[in-house]
């Protein structure tokens, strides 16, 4: 079948992966260069090419690239865990806050912050056991066997709304300690460190991955559990395995970035709005889109109103909403 | 070779609603069969059971001879495929997507498409006659040219076995006519054994070799067209009141019916 080789959509697809590329390429190298102490091309390529224990070198070293570095892996890995929840669920609102990763994490961290600020340092290790727990939780309400996803969802709202009630409950009776948790509540990369590339990466290749293992699975589910039956998936079984993965990237993400809003629910639409809904090239796609966007959004939220730093969760918010909401009204006039 | 495909003793139902408390049923020659019966007769999960989308609470559905639950999901699909009343796909989806979903039974992790599976899928769009709509995406077209690209998908699979839950559903009758003799045009080609459930009366006694009654849950009748579809039956059946005469139709006849009043008595 000649007609097949020549695909309409390949150069288009080839045309956005290269640009993606690219961009991403130039978020990190300027997220890189620039902050309260600008640096040359130069500068950088000295720091890897010849280590010295200069300025330049703690600067770049220890602080810019492990910052640009957690929030490309952050980007990933909630773009990835959105596109599968979308999938899987076959819902366009799902988002790591719908399997209840959000408020768990939340709760878990805030506790720590508020009662317990002295263990600052244990924050990621318990925004992580928070999301798992609470996605646990949310799992086990909605099976009968296997997930089922409306149940998944309203569970996932319901143990949200619950959480969401511990945590103004400790903001009330604690209010004099709200300060210190509000940078985390909104997301930010202030003062990460190659500790916490560390706690990220391992999950990002598992997601990685996981989703180049599971491409197949998740576009036969987009045809309905009868089809994805018919032809020959045990949709249970995948269906299970890509939430869990998706709780496991997005957990470590919250872990270390915080709640940041956003990347995951509109990441994976607007890929879809570049690429189409084959999962073949929409998660690659929403991969290198989220951590562009990450990476470009935080060097922005950092520098613009230097010295002062803008979490990059409201950041994005403010810029990333309206230009979603810019994209939809374009795609709805086609 | 020919597939046979056997229901023992099954019971079917969705948690503690029972749907079908017992039915026996034996598949074992390549025909067109229908399955007919009132709403809520429980003939589409009879049909989903036959295709193991609905595992029976006891009971058990062969397929030659083994359970279809304990065959490995990709071996059944390479034998049977199946079409469900209502499906749906990402508008974006373009027609050579849809039907390349019907390669994945034969393709192992990883494993791209070859010139064998690119000459199926080409024979799969031939056969439904939509080749030249390969690139079209799904949401561009007409609901018959969609009905007959899952239909090749289905076909992709190069099934011996081929089973449609209403298919002519959301089709006018000119597309429905023209899929009906689509689907026989297969069975004649391929010798596939195709199992439908339908609506339309005439459609299953005209299109079909075997007629399989649902009431209830229960078997009411199976057997040749001739036998089953009967004013007696359709009277028990439906509770109305029928007309049943042959049509002669370019050198061939089949049977058709004319309802023209419910006997209320008879529901009551």
């Amino acid at each position: 079948m000649r007609e097949a080789a020549i695909d309409p959509r390949g150069t288009w697809r080839t045309g956005i992966s290269i640009i993606g590329l690219v961009a991403l390429g130039v978020a990190l190298f300027w997220g890189i260069r620039v902050g309260t102490v600008p640096f040359s091309a130069y500068d950088i390529w000295n720091v890897f090419i010849a280590p010295a224990s200069n300025e330049a070198y703690q600067i770049i070293y220890n602080i810019r690239v492990p910052r640009v570095l957690v929030g490309a892996l952050t980007g990933i890995n909630l773009a990835l865990a959105g596109c599968i929840l979308q999938g899987v669920l076959r819902n366009p609102l799902a988002d790591p806050g719908i399997i209840g990763v959000s408020a768990g994490a939340g709760l878990a961290a805030m506790s720590v912050m508020i009662l317990w600020p002295g263990l600052m340092a244990l924050v990621p290790a318990a925004a992580f056991i928070g999301a798992l727990l609470s996605a646990g939780i949310v799992f086990l309400l909605s099976w009968d066997r296997g997930i089922q996803p409306l149940r998944l969802i309203l569970a996932g709202v319901a143990l949200a709304a619950f959480f969401g009630g511990g945590m103004s409950a400790l903001m009330v009776f604690h209010s004099d300690k709200v300060q210190g948790t509000v940078n985390w509540m909104a997301g930010g990369f202030q003062g990460r460190s190659w500790n916490h590339v560390q706690m990220i990466l391992p999950y990002s290749l598992i997601g990685v991955l996981g989703a180049m293992l599971s491409y197949r699975h998740l576009n036969a589910l987009q045809l309905g559990d009868e089809v994805a039956k018919g032809l020959g998936i045990r949709v249970e079984k995948a269906r299970f395995f890509l939430v869990v993965l998706a709780a496991l990237l997005a957990a470590s993400a919250v872990s270390v970035a915080g709640l940041l809003g956003f990347v995951g629910l509109i990441i994976p639409h607007i890929a879809r709005m570049l690429v189409g809904s084959d999962f073949e090239y929409l998660m690659p796609c929403a991969a290198v889109l989220g951590a562009t966007i990450v990476v470009a959004a935080d060097t922005v939220a950092r520098t613009i109103f230097s010295p002062v730093e803008v979490p990059v969760g409201i950041f994005m918010a403010f810029l990333g909403a309206p230009f979603f909401i810019y994209l939809l009204r374009k795609g709805m006039r086609r | 070779m020919n597939h046979t495909i056997e229901a023992h003793s099954i019971k079917l139902g969705y948690g503690s609603k029972v749907i079908i408390p017992e039915m026996d049923i034996v598949i074992d020659k390549p025909e067109i069969i229908s399955i007919i019966g009132p709403n809520g007769s429980g003939k589409s999960t009879l049909l989903k059971a036959l295709s193991r989308i609905v595992i029976p609470l006891s009971g058990c559905v062969l397929l030659d001879g083994k359970d279809i639950h304990q065959l490995q999901p990709q071996q059944v699909a390479k034998i049977m495929a199946i079409l469900p009343q209502t499906v749906h796909a990402p508008g974006d989806m373009t027609v050579y997507d849809l039907v390349a979903y019907g390669r994945m039974p034969y393709k192992k992790m990883f494993e791209k498409l070859d010139s064998d599976d690119q000459e199926c899928m080409a024979a799969a769009l031939e056969a439904t006659g939509i080749r030249q709509m390969l690139h079209r995406r799904l949401d561009s077209l007409s609901g018959g040219e969609r009905q007959r690209a899952w239909l090749a998908m289905a076909l992709a699979q190069e099934p011996r076995l081929l089973l449609l839950d209403e298919p002519t559903t959301y089709l006018d009758i000119h597309h429905q006519l023209e899929l009906m003799k689509l689907v026989r045009k297969l069975h004649q080609d391929m010798q596939i054994t195709v199992i439908m459930v339908l609506h339309d009366l005439n459609h299953a006694a005209r299109f079909s070799q075997r007629m399989i009654a649902v009431k209830d849950g229960l078997l009411f009748a199976d057997g040749p067209v001739e036998e089953v579809f009967t004013v007696e039956n359709l009277r028990a059946l439906y509770g109305v009141e029928t007309t049943i005469m042959t049509i002669e139709q370019g050198g061939s006849s089949h049977l058709v019916c004319f309802p023209h009043d419910s006997c209320l008595t008879q529901r009551a």
